[in-house]
């Protein structure tokens, strides 16, 4: 499931971002170090191929639901771990540019999810571990099986995650949880399945072909330093999360760190960015469109950010006027904006 | 220029999976001649073909082009001599944009960036692309890409062209331009292909090709006259060669 | 299927779209992606209970749209197919946050449904200013633009290829796909092993492709290192739309123009 931009915090998106963005380069180092010049054209035709394969379905046997094959499992199987990831990203990257498939923003995010985990995590420690050398059906079977399986639910966890940080979501952290990870438990074994059917046939048709992932690079020295890259841009970011929430928002949920620690953060966005937002927003004394919730006062903690940290005490009873021009105003926004579309839109075909 | 020679001896191909596709073919082909590699399907036209400027590498025999032998050593020279056209255009062209492709060859020589827009406009001129420099190529119908993807080899000076079937997938009238386009060329040519009405028009000399070996070399007119020979070889007499029904109802 | 053509085609007619020549169409693609990803940062920073400090948001869309010549109704109709997820999660707010946060006369909004406008308003925005970057700029011009940003060459030549082959491999599937349903005399639906092979299939002619294509570079004297030639130019104009798009939003994030604009018009009004 794709991460939304609508969903995340520039905080969380900017985080997974430079985290994703490390790993590419840190990927694309790596592949050019194998030296291997097929992998060039290889990858961005498998990665077309994903695209395309997605589109076909199947039955998922005694549901009448159906199922396609997820990307990165197979890619890593076929092209090694680093390889894979590079065209898992660039898959997500299209699919956010075409498909609208999450967001530019939340781009990071679904990289990590869907690439990190099954091309750093899934594919190295368990589907090689299982399958090893001597591979056989069988094996093929359990180790895509499960493979596949743990990649979704560290996937879904990690969209769990990032919701949860981002705290434009009001769903607890446990209710979304038990939602998420049986949901794609299911489809991790769907996709399973499908990732068994397919690798199964390759091996048997073409049993060379899943020797060009596995040669530059035996089973004993497989890397832990993108492993290590990634949990620690994970650690980093839930650090660099955490200490925003504790400055921001903790409200909405249930974090009782950030609630002991919510009255000396208050005193910090007085200084920096936060403090000029703010000092911005006293001098040009446009008040905001709606106050806060009577509860919100005894709770000291506000449900806004920081830049509006002041305006606290100086709006504590709602005021409908405001509401309606606020509303109001909106309206007249929009209409304005659609005014100057439609004008331009006639300028520019006139010209 | 005496040295743009082919010479083939004894050539043996074996792919992995152990199917023999050539079993000894050696053959002679001098500067400026014309020549067409026909054969039934699977008899070793594209396998050969790919011999000739080093996608394969000879299981025994050698490959001489010119003055040189093909090792690993004379490949890149020996590439840039030897232009291939490849069956699919959709494998040859690859880059975002027509001029892109037909720029890929040049930017690898190293040339200078004058050099290389020079080169690529006079390739698309030369085969009558040069409205399409912008477009991508998956855009393009059969025909163009065809004929870009001949461009995109000619860019590279090459005196030597080798085609695996350039005339498939291509409707009448490209097919004509096609063959007034391969007849204006004075580059040694050998073009593998089944359409024989097209071997007649631009061909002057003509091998055939069965499972693996040359079952016949020589004049094309001769060739495609030998009724038993292309019998055996699974081929059949060029339309035009047969002869009319309607003129001639008794051969009919 | 109609769903496989039918994402080709989308896919195909945004393409179309980006190969259009007008004013924003020829600016720099870094320029483009750039504002872009400055507009979905800023949309993002608000608040969850932002909604009318958002609106004046819809003016970077709406003009780009208008001067890119692109069409409006398509565009809307992508962003709503893009839209179950962030409704799914959203949706939930509402239920969970039901204090009454506006009162608008006798009506009270709760602060739920109050995120939750402004999560659908998010998405709107991110969502529509990411489809008229690529409907603007195209794929091709994307990978250059991210190139020239400083993504590994590696990634920016892998993106052009997929996007390349993309074409490709659709169509083939789709012929597969129809071959299949033309075979299967009404049912419907696919086995995992009939699945298997079919996408195996594919596969393998995908790797074969894939070597052909890597043939026919070698032929051209490929030596490993794959230059994109798209030749970009950063001018005055694109520094201009990107320092006056920023400025603007930043403006917008500090300013809460339709609130201004409301209480202007309510007094006077009243
Ligand atoms: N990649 C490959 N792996 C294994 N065998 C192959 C491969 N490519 C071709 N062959 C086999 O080698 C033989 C010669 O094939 P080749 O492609 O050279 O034939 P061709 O004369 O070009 O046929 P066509 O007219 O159909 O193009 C055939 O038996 C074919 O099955
Ligand atoms: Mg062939």
């Amino acid at each position: 499931m794709h991460m939304a931009d609508a969903l995340i915090s520039p905080a969380v998106g900017g985080l997974m971002w430079a985290a994703t963005a490390g790993l590419t380069v840190y990927s694309a180092r790596k592949v050019k170090e194998e030296l291997d010049d097929r992998k060039v054209p290889l990858m961005g035709v498998l990665g077309a191929f994903i695209f395309a394969a997605q589109m076909i379905n199947f039955t998922i046997p005694a549901t009448g639901s159906s199922g396609h094959l997820g990307g990165g499992m197979i890619l890593a199987i076929l092209l090694g771990p680093y390889a894979a990831f590079l065209t898992m990203a660039s898959i997500l990257t299209v699919q956010a540019l075409f498909f609208a498939d999450g967001g530019l923003l939340a781009l990071g995010c679904n990289i990590f999810n869907l690439g990190f985990f099954p091309c750093f995590v899934a594919y190295p420690f368990i589907f090689r571990n299982i399958v090893g050398a001597g591979a056989n059906a069988r094996r093929i079977l359990t180790g895509s099986m499960i493979s596949a399986i743990l990649a979704l639910q560290m996937g879904a966890l990690g969209v769990v995650l990032e919701t949860f940080f981002s705290g434009i979501s009001e769903l607890p952290f446990s209710t979304f949880l038990l939602v998420m990870q049986p949901i794609h438990l299911a489809i991790g074994i769907v996709e399973g399945m499908a990732t068994a059917a397919v690798v199964t046939f390759v091996w048997k048709a073409r049993p060379e072909v899943m020797e060009l992932a596995a040669a530059p690079e035996p089973l004993t020295r497989v890397s832990l330093k993108p492993v290590l890259v990634g949990l620690l841009a994970v650690a980093f970011i839930t650090a660099g999360v955490l200490s925003w929430f504790a400055s921001a928002s903790p409200d909405g949920l249930e974090w009782s760190m950030a609630r002991t620690s919510g009255k000396e953060e208050l005193e910090a966005p007085e200084h920096g960015l936060h403090a000029l937002l703010a000092a911005a927003q006293k001098a040009t004394a446009f008040l905001p469109d709606y106050g806060f919730k009577e509860q919100e006062q005894d709770k000291v903690v506000p449900r806004e950010p920081a830049a509006k940290v002041q305006e606290v005490e100086s709006w504590p009873s709602v005021n409908g006027g405001t509401s309606v021009s606020g509303i109001v105003g909106a309206m007249l926004t929009l209409a304005m904006a659609g005014l100057i579309g439609f004008g331009l839109r006639r300028y520019q075909q006139r010209a | 220029m005496s040295h743009h020679i082919v010479e083939v001896k004894d050539l043996h191909y074996t792919y992995p999976d152990g199917t023999a596709a050539l079993g000894g073919v050696g053959f002679r082909i001098t500067h400026g001649e014309s020549v067409a590699l026909i054969g039934a399907n699977g008899a070793g036209k594209s396998t050969l073909l790919l011999h000739l400027n080093g996608c394969l590498i000879p299981e025994a025999g050698t490959v001489r082009m010119g003055d040189f032998p093909l090792t690993k050593k004379t490949l890149p020279h020996v590439r840039q001599t030897v232009g291939m056209v490849f069956q699919d255009p959709d494998d040859q062209l690859f880059m975002p944009t027509v001029y892109d492709d037909v720029a890929f060859g040049p930017l690898n020589l190293g040339l200078p960036p004058d050099e290389i827009e020079d080169r690529v406009m006079e390739a698309l001129a030369t085969v009558g692309a040069a409205h399409l420099r912008n477009r991508p190529p998956y855009r393009l119908s059969g025909g163009e890409k065809r004929a870009v993807a001949i461009a995109s080899v000619l860019s590279m000076g090459p005196s030597i062209l080798i085609m695996d079937e350039p005339s498939s997938n291509l409707d009448p009238k490209a097919r004509r331009q096609l063959i007034h386009l391969l007849k204006s060329f004075e580059h040694t040519m050998i073009i593998a292909t089944h359409d024989l009405d097209m071997v007649l028009d631009v061909c002057g000399r003509t091998m055939i090709l069965k499972g693996g070996h040359i079952a016949a070399d020589g004049p094309t007119e001769e060739i495609l006259q030998n009724e038993p020979l292309l019998h055996a070889c699974s081929l059949e007499k060029p339309l035009r060669l047969q002869g009319c029904p309607v003129c001639n109802p008794v051969r009919a | 299927m109609p769903k496989i053509e039918s994402s080709f085609l989308d896919i195909s007619r945004l393409d179309a779209l980006a190969s259009q020549r007008t004013l924003i169409h020829g600016l720099d693609p870094r320029a483009k992606i750039v504002t872009t990803l400055i507009f979905i940062f800023i949309v993002v920073s608000f608040p969850k209970h932002e909604v009318t400090a958002l609106v004046p948001f819809t003016l970077y869309p709406v003009v780009l749209i208008a001067l890119a010549n692109l069409p409006p109704g398509y565009l809307f109709q992508k962003v709503l197919l893009a839209a179950p997820f962030a409704f799914f999660v959203g949706i939930f707010n509402p239920l969970l946050d039901s204090e009454v946060l506006i009162h608008l006369g006798p009506v009270g909004i709760s602060g739920g449904w109050v995120s939750f406008a402004s999560i659908m308003l998010r998405f709107g925005l991110t969502v529509g200013a990411a489809l008229v970057l690529v409907a603007t700029t195209g794929m091709n011009g994307i990978g250059a633009g991210l190139e020239k940003l400083g993504a590994p060459n590696s990634f920016a030549v892998q993106l052009t290829f997929l996007y390349r082959y993309l074409f490709v491999l659709t169509d083939e599937a789709a012929r597969m796909v129809r071959a299949r349903s033309l075979r299967s005399f009404g049912i419907k639906g696919t086995e995992v092993k009939v699945f298997g092979y079919m996408i195996g299939h594919l596969l393998l002619r995908t790797m074969d492709r894939a070597q052909r294509i890597h043939q026919a570079m070698l032929c051209r004297g490929f030596t490993g290192e794959l230059r994109l030639p798209v030749p970009l130019k950063f001018s005055w104009r694109d520094m201009g739309f990107l320092a006056g798009w920023s400025s603007l939003f930043i403006l917008m994030r500090l300013v809460n123009i339709p609130q201004w604009m409301g209480l202007l018009v309510t007094e006077v009004l009243g």
